[in-house]
């Protein structure tokens, strides 16, 4: 009884099972194709033994082996089942969809408590488990957008966006030029240095440091891309102009930070440093910026992310036709919603490995931070 | 001025005070204090917070400015004697870089003096032996103790040529066991590399064990009330405290401080 209780994803999705069975078939009475009964068979018994499997005291790397291929293999079948019967989808096909969901939900939970000895097998678990999350967002999405029949415009299932993803490639590429490797790289680059250049000057120049602040936390709280439109009047409709707007956004950011590190550091190492005779720029390299790096990559991080944003909506206002900003306002103008999604899960990938990319420069440049010295 | 200084004094004050200037009116933090500091002396500075001991100590390593009185520094004015780089100053915390190494630490005012890089290693090689740190340059201060870290902050004041050692309260938040411990190695240090030192500490028993003079200071305003010359041999174990004539001057520096510490408010 303790162990039915303990695995209560087992539990449930053998009731679920059994309500499935109930309430069969898996599509409408009219669908064009059904599953055919073997299928119905193997699926059910996959779930429901796989359940059983859930409550008796197997090793954990076999159970959650166990338990991964057949949720897996279940929901794909059921996938593939929807073919020629979108929206047909009835009440026990969902059903069967959420105990698999719970077995893979069950799959985690085992996978979560296996302590591996190598790091090999730490690394390999800690990529599967959210790999695992993942998979079920997007196969929960087809079963619901596919089964149910939502409009493609709407929502289309995320199988159509991968098509139009990979058919589409030569054009998405075209658009990661003209939006990443000309507006946000070269925004972002030109626009943190010159926040921290002027970060150090307002530094050293009491007046610049006490009338340019307050300005630039004003600014940091302005909407910048209000300005998109007059940037493009200024500098025209090319890639120039979003730069332009994403040197704007992350200028005062790189700015306002920085001046707080070069603050950060305390009065007893700065008497350290004038009881060396420290000169102000061997103070300045040798213990400010050190000690305002966890800030300047504060300002890296919150900018990699403006950066994105600043460039694709600036594109909205106006642009040659190429650019991830101009593909999704021209694309959903023409109703072509899995395009627009596929920009979107570009720009989400490349956000995220450009994230990570600063947060692995922050993490080799600031080991020493309370927050990352770990253990 | 710095040629009426005997050629043995590292540390002259006269009529030397100090007032802060703040929002509830002047603090006297220091008044009419008189104090010459030989070569080769270990001189504490003792008495209740408030008393201007640390503030004496900043005075003399030009981290504050007199308002009043004299004060030289190896002949020169502290300021001077701050650009030519005359001590060594150890701070009531660490204050090791957390971004660098045991070994970077004490090489960081190597760099800044402009020592070269085989001099700086044997520097660190040396100062580490020093302390007893030795097989731990390659560590960062946050994977060592407390006592530890102090001892590599000692080890960085004694890194480049200064005959002038500052300790303000350099054992304060450590407990006692390691301390003792400490104040041992600090006096083998001291007989070893033969610097003058003055050591700010409101521990009688670490005053008398370390010192050849003790300073007993009192506040509002801050004052020198008694100066004792220790009697207790050069070479002191840990026993000496023990001892009757330890306890004597022990006594000496409590009836000091009673004295000068008013009761009336």
């Amino acid at each position: 009884m303790k162990r039915v209780l303990h695995s209560w994803q087992g539990t449930a999705a053998l009731v679920l099972c059994l309500a499935a069975l109930a309430s069969l078939p898996l599509m409408a009475v009219d669908a064009p194709s059904p599953f055919g009964t073997g299928t119905v068979v193997l699926v059910l018994l996959m779930v429901a033994g796989a359940a059983l499997v859930s409550f008796t005291k197997l090793s954990q790397p076999l159970l959650a082996t166990i338990l991964f291929v057949a949720a897996h293999l279940a929901v794909w079948l059921l996938l593939a089942g929807i073919a020629g019967n979108e929206g047909q989808a009835t009440l026990a096909f969902f059903l069967l969809v959420a105990a698999s969901w719970l077995l893979a939900w069950r799959c985690v939970s085992v996978l979560s408590g296996i302590r591996p000895k190598s790091q090999a097998g730490d690394t390999f678990l800690r990529l599967l488990i959210p790999a695992i999350f993942g998979a079920w967002i997007l196969i929960l999405w087809e079963a619901a957008t596919r089964g149910a029949g939502i409009p493609f415009i709407i929502l289309p299932p995320p199988s159509s966006i991968g098509a139009r993803l990979a058919s589409s490639v030569p054009i998405l590429w075209a658009d990661v030029q003209q939006t990443i490797f000309k507006a946000v790289l070269f925004g972002y680059v030109v626009g943190c240095a010159s926040g921290f250049v002027v970060a150090i000057i307002a530094d050293r120049i009491a007046f610049l440091r006490r009338g340019l602040l307050p300005i630039g936390n004003m600014v940091s709280a302005l909407p910048i891309i209000g300005v998109a439109p007059i940037m493009v009047m200024w500098f025209g409709f090319d890639w120039q102009s979003k730069a332009a707007v994403v040197i704007i956004m992350t200028f005062f950011p790189m700015l306002v930070n920085t001046v707080a590190g070069l603050a950060a550091s305390g009065a007893m190492e700065r008497d350290l440093m004038r009881s060396y005779a420290s000169d102000y720029w061997q103070t300045l390299i040798k213990l400010r910026l050190p000690a305002a790096m966890p800030f300047i990559f504060n300002a890296l991080k919150i900018n990699s992310t403006l950066a994105l944003i600043g460039a694709i909506v600036a594109e909205f206002f106006g642009t040659p036709i190429v650019g991830m900003g101009f593909r999704i306002s021209t694309e959903i103008g023409r109703m072509n919603v899995d395009m627009v999604w596929a920009e979107i899960a570009v720009a989400a990938l490349i956000g995220s490995v450009f994230y990570g990319v600063v947060a692995l420069g922050e993490r080799a440049t600031t080991f020493w931070h309370p927050s990352n010295r770990g253990g | 001025m710095p040629m009426n200084n005997p050629p043995s004094s590292v540390v002259s004050a006269s009529k030397l005070g100090l007032t802060f200037e703040t929002s509830d009116g002047p603090v006297h933090a220091l008044s009419n204090v008189d104090l010459t500091v030989n070569k080769g002396d270990f001189v504490s500075f003792i008495g209740p917070s408030g008393c201007g001991k640390t503030t004496f100590l900043r005075v003399i390593a030009d981290l504050e400015k007199a308002t009043a009185g004299e004060i030289t520094v190896n002949g020169m004015t502290p300021e001077e004697a701050r650009k030519s780089r005359s001590y060594g100053y150890v701070f009531q915390a660490p204050a090791l870089y957390p971004w660098r190494t045991i070994e970077k630490n004490i090489a960081l005012p190597l760099e800044i003096m402009g020592y070269s890089a085989a001099d700086r290693k044997a520097r660190i090689e040396r100062t580490l032996d020093l302390v007893n740190l030795s097989g731990f340059g390659k560590k960062y201060p946050w994977q060592l103790s407390g006592g530890m870290q102090q001892r590599a902050s000692i080890a960085r004041a004694l890194a480049f040529d200064a005959d002038l050692l500052l300790m303000d309260e350099p054992f304060g938040a450590l407990d006692e066991i390691v301390r003792d411990h400490l104040n041992e190695q600090l006096l083998k240090l001291w007989a070893r590399t033969e610097k003058t030192i003055c050591f700010v500490t409101h521990s009688i028993p670490e005053a008398v064990y370390l010192s050849t003079r003790i300073v007993v200071m009192s506040p509002r305003p801050g004052r020198v009330t008694d100066v004792i010359e220790s009697t207790l041999p050069k070479e002191r174990p840990l026993e000496i405290r023990e001892t009757p004539e330890f306890l004597e001057i022990a006594h000496r520096v409590r009836e000091g401080l009673r004295a000068g510490h008013s009761y009336e408010e």
